[in-house]
């Protein structure tokens, strides 16, 4: 399809000179087209760059005025005020609970839409990519008469195709206007959470097109002089679950971006409108500065980190994340190709602006936290992709759980940096090894035991265990990798609100840990039983069941991988009633021990869509745990047991992994027999290890193994070459091409596939007892 | 003069050679690939990640599957630390990690002037003590933190 018309170039293919348009009838086109547009879609001139806009002729005169980097200082701390003011604002009043846990962001953008600052709390990445619905406002929306941008004016969109991490986010984008011009924006975010996609929570793993992905709002004016528009709330509020949620959260949005707007409306007064446009200018172009120095003190040369996601969210794959970054002098070059292509009829798939918003957040929190927030941070860095792949979908590819591959964008930049950094001299960060990268979380949806339809998330979300540093142990289930100072939340208020019970929360799963000279943060196990409800059920959007998602550093281990598990066909609490002893429960007794009489117990991968929750069903899943930091066999034998004696590891662990030998009554170590230990484990790694290139040629394949359903390039020699599994018929098969030359990519439904080998394997049976039956289609 | 690289890898500059920082091993020439020089061993991810609820019950049970997952190890020949644990699915190529460009190295590290071993650290913060020295030297170990503290 064509998106836009002002980058429409004929494609006669011929090139008679006689064939070009003169200026006039070029002019009579450009005019034709404006005025027949059919459609403003995300316009990939807008949506394919990530670099600050050139300076305006305003801003030009603005900062030809002279620059006072002290009152610029000044300007930017009294804006960072404002903005944390109104990021407490949303956290306080917020209806939705991503919003009680910090899962929203305030910020002051240029007149161009580049962010100049964040608020100090709450997610990077959700206003880092809103310069792409600014700049699709001013450019279609600001001189279009039945549009238009007052005072007083607010956008609302969440369509991540126009700039958004997910589409359960919501903006409110408001112009900072002087005499008829926009001289400045500030916009609030929320992860809301419900949004009408096909499974309650807005982060649909069931979604297999993009009208699956629930609300699609591009950048619409909701807010007209100050005044909520009833007309387009109540189309909003009807598109979703939760109307309530969508009324009470624009207002909150309203009210947080009023606060920020009153600062800048007194910093305007003290200042001048020019010395509060140059500084808003002058901090972009700063930090684009200060980054390219920074790069340029990095080493020079080429860093690799592939990942490997084991999931569609429906059924078990293998797909790539390819990531190299390369360092020459001040310039950087971040290359996916090698990634798999988008799926086209499964969530995973990010927009190009969703994966670059997760690379933000990790350059701004993780490499150089000490910067301005400013989409200056990401702009000097090159960013290659292919279109159509999963990491840059098109138009066409359902984006309902793009985390699962935004959030690789994440995990390739902060993973790949403790290497790029180490032998830096000057650093601005420590060097750490993987974050834990998946959500590991309950979304849930239904009618709550206050007779209101709802559907969201918890917070446990914001429990990932965070991954070791060079000189110390990861924290346990510390911080979400988008979200520094998010909070947990508190359970008993939640069970006010909605009909479950966390039967068991925030205990730590033994052995869930990336082990190493300094282990990973930990993570722990939720247990949830619906109760008091007429209709209920839960999901889970998680990859990472048969294949780790973060590996460690340096020698260490990555995280362990993590199952679903749920007992139906039970009540527990009928159960308990009963039998209060019942009560002791932990994943690991309920799946072993099974003891409850008539329950039908199942493990799964982490993709679970939309499941009907009877009272007192159990559902079970663990948080996720950091990569581990150097080799196991220097972690200190006492860090050792006293992670032993707390449970947080087996015995197996501390002597098949860490090689500890220790006195079982006193958790005392034996430090003779230890190094003993130690000195053999590693005498047995160099007898058991091959010389790289004698193990390479026996490990090494041409291709993946044939069963795997694999998406992406193989070895790292011919990124551009791709391989993909391809259902032309029933039975898949292996294509390899360029991105270009692939077939589109669609799965087929597990269940026709199911039913496919369930009646074969019915014939089989009849031919081999002799029974004939007539199957009619 | 010896640059830190990862935590138990050395360039060193004058011999421009990958460098085992525990026992002084050479890898190889650090134009290239450090793994070339190490000894490695496929490891079936289950005995590394050991499953918490019973694999006789249970598909999915917290221990990767061996037949998506395996666990490269990378070990020095000569001292058998583990330098590199790398996820991979099985038969998929070693990934070259890191090839660094020598010469602008040497310049920079010239150009800084100080010893890279007594420099190079874990980043900011006070509890950040680094020793990234040769530790296959004699000379006695020293700790030092980073200069700008305060993240």
């Amino acid at each position: 399809m064509t998106l836009t018309t002002d980058k429409f170039v004929p494609t006669s293919g011929n090139d008679d000179a006689s064939q070009l348009l003169t200026d006039q009838e070029q002019q009579w086109v450009d005019q034709f087209m404006d005025e027949t547009t059919l459609f403003l879609g995300p316009d990939p001139a807008i949506m394919r760059t990530h670099e600050i806009m050139p300076r305006t002729a305003y801003e030009e005169e603005c900062i030809a005025q002279g620059i006072d980097p002290l009152e610029v200082d000044r300007i930017r701390k009294r804006l960072a005020g404002a903005l944390d003011e109104a990021f407490e604002m949303c956290e306080s009043m917020g209806a939705a609970p991503g919003a009680k846990w910090a899962d929203l962001s305030c910020a002051v953008y240029t007149a161009e839409g580049d962010v100049t600052y964040l608020s100090n709390r709450g997610v990077i990445a959700f206003s880092a990519v809103l310069h792409h619905p600014i700049r699709y406002i001013m450019k279609n929306w600001k001189d279009e008469p039945t549009v238009g941008i007052n005072p007083g004016d607010g956008f609302f969109h969440n369509d991540s195709r126009f700039g958004m991490v997910h589409n359960t986010d919501q903006s409110m984008l408001v112009p900072v206007m002087r005499d008829g011009i926009i001289i400045a924006w500030v916009g609030a975010t929320i992860h809301e959470g419900e949004n009408g996609a096909c499974e309650p929570g807005g982060m649909p793993s069931g979604s297999e097109s993009p009208f699956d992905d629930g609300l699609r709002a591009s950048p619409i004016k909701i807010v007209e002089k100050g005044h909520l528009r009833r007309d387009l709330l109540t189309f909003l509020q009807h598109s979703t679950r939760d109307p309530k949620l969508m009324l009470a959260d624009i207002k909150v949005k309203m009210g947080a971006t009023r606060r920020i707007m009153d600062t800048v409306d007194r910093l305007i007064d003290e200042v001048g409108q020019e010395t509060f446009v140059a500084s808003l200018r002058v901090t972009v172009e700063d930090v684009e500065t200060e980054v390219r120095r920074r790069i340029a003190e990095l080493p020079d040369g080429t860093v690799t980190f592939n990942q490997f996601v084991d999931s569609t969210l429906k059924e078990n794959i293998l797909i790539k994340f390819a990531c190299k970054i390369t360092v020459k002098g001040e310039r950087m070059i971040i290359d996916l190709t090698g990634t798999g292509p988008e799926i086209l009829n499964r969530a995973l798939n990010s927009p190009l602006a969703s994966t670059k918003s997760f690379m933000s957040q990790a350059v701004l929190s993780y490499w150089w936290p000490d910067l301005p927030r400013s989409t200056g941070a990401l702009s000097p860095i090159e960013i290659i992709t292919e279109e159509h792949t999963w990491a840059d979908a098109g138009y066409d590819a359902p984006v309902g759980q793009s985390l699962q591959a935004s959030f690789r964008g994440f995990s390739a930049l902060q993973s790949a940096f403790a290497k790029m950094q180490f032998s830096s001299p000057q650093k601005y960060s420590n060097v750490v090894a993987p974050w834990f990268n998946q959500i590991n979380d309950f979304l849930w949806g239904g009618t709550t035991q206050n007779g209101e339809q709802v559907g969201n998330l918890c917070a446990d979300l914001n429990g990932m265990g965070g991954g070791a540093k060079a000189f110390r142990d990861g924290e346990n289930a510390v911080a979400p990798l988008f979200c520094a100072m998010a909070d947990l939340g508190e359970q008993e208020v939640m069970e006010e609100e909605v009909p479950f019970l966390q039967l068991v929360s925030k205990r730590l799963v033994r052995d869930n840990q990336g082990f190493g000279k300094f282990r990973g943060g930990m993570g722990y196990e939720m247990m949830v039983a619906s109760r008091g409800t007429p209709s209920w059920g839960f999901m889970t959007v998680t990859s990472g069941s048969k294949f780790s998602s973060v590996p460690g550093m340096f020698g260490g281990y990555g995280c362990p991988t993590y199952p679903l598990a749920m007992v139906k066909n039970i009540n527990i609490y009928d159960i308990i009633k009963k039998d209060p002893s019942q009560f002791n429960l932990s994943m690991e007794r309920v799946m072993n021990e099974q003891p409850f009489e008539g329950g039908d117990y199942q493990s799964g991968h982490m993709g679970l869509q939309f499941d009907v929750a009877k009272e007192g069903e159990l559902y079970m899943i663990a948080q996720g745990a950091g990569g581990g930091y150097g080799d196991v066999l220097e972690r200190d034998p006492e860090l050792v047991v006293t992670d032993l004696e707390l449970d947080r590891i087996s015995a197996h662990v501390a002597t098949n992994i860490y090689g500890v030998v220790w006195e079982p009554d006193t958790f005392v170590v034996h430090e003779e027999e230890t190094i003993r230990l130690r000195a053999q484990m590693r005498q047995d790694r160099i007898s058991r290890g091959k010389p790289y290139k004698e193990f390479v040629a026996e490990f090494v394949q041409e291709e993946p193994p044939k069963d795997l359903l694999y998406f992406g390039s193989w070895g790292q020699d011919n990124d551009e070459e791709l391989l993909a599994t391809h259902w032309g018929k029933i039975e898949p098969e292996r294509v390899k091409g360029k991105i270009k030359d692939l077939p589109l990519i669609m799965v087929p439904d597990r269940r026709v596939l199911k039913i496919s080998k369930l009646e074969a394997r019915v014939r089989e049976l009849e031919q081999k007892y002799g029974e004939e039956t007539v199957h009619k289609s | 003069m010896r640059v830190p690289m990862t935590e138990y890898l050395l360039i060193d500059l004058d011999t421009e050679r990958w460098i085992c920082r525990v026992c002084a091993h050479d890898f190889g020439d650090a134009r290239g690939n450090y793994k070339e020089g190490t000894l490695v061993y496929d490891r079936d991810p289950q005995e590394i990640h050991p499953p918490v609820i019973d694999p006789e019950k249970y598909e999915f049970t917290f221990s990767p599957d061996p037949t998506f997952c395996r666990i490269l190890e990378f070990y020095c020949p000569s001292c058998g630390t583990q330098i590199e644990a790398e996820y991979l699915p099985p038969g998929h190529p070693p990934t070259v990690d890191m090839l660094w460009d020598i010469d602008s190295l040497r310049e920079k590290w010239v150009a800084h002037g100080g010893n890279p071993e007594e420099v190079v650290n874990y980043g900011p913060g006070e509890n950040a003590e680094a020793d990234l020295s040769a530790r296959f030297d004699s000379v006695a170990p020293h700790a030092h933190s980073r200069q700008n503290e305060g993240h």
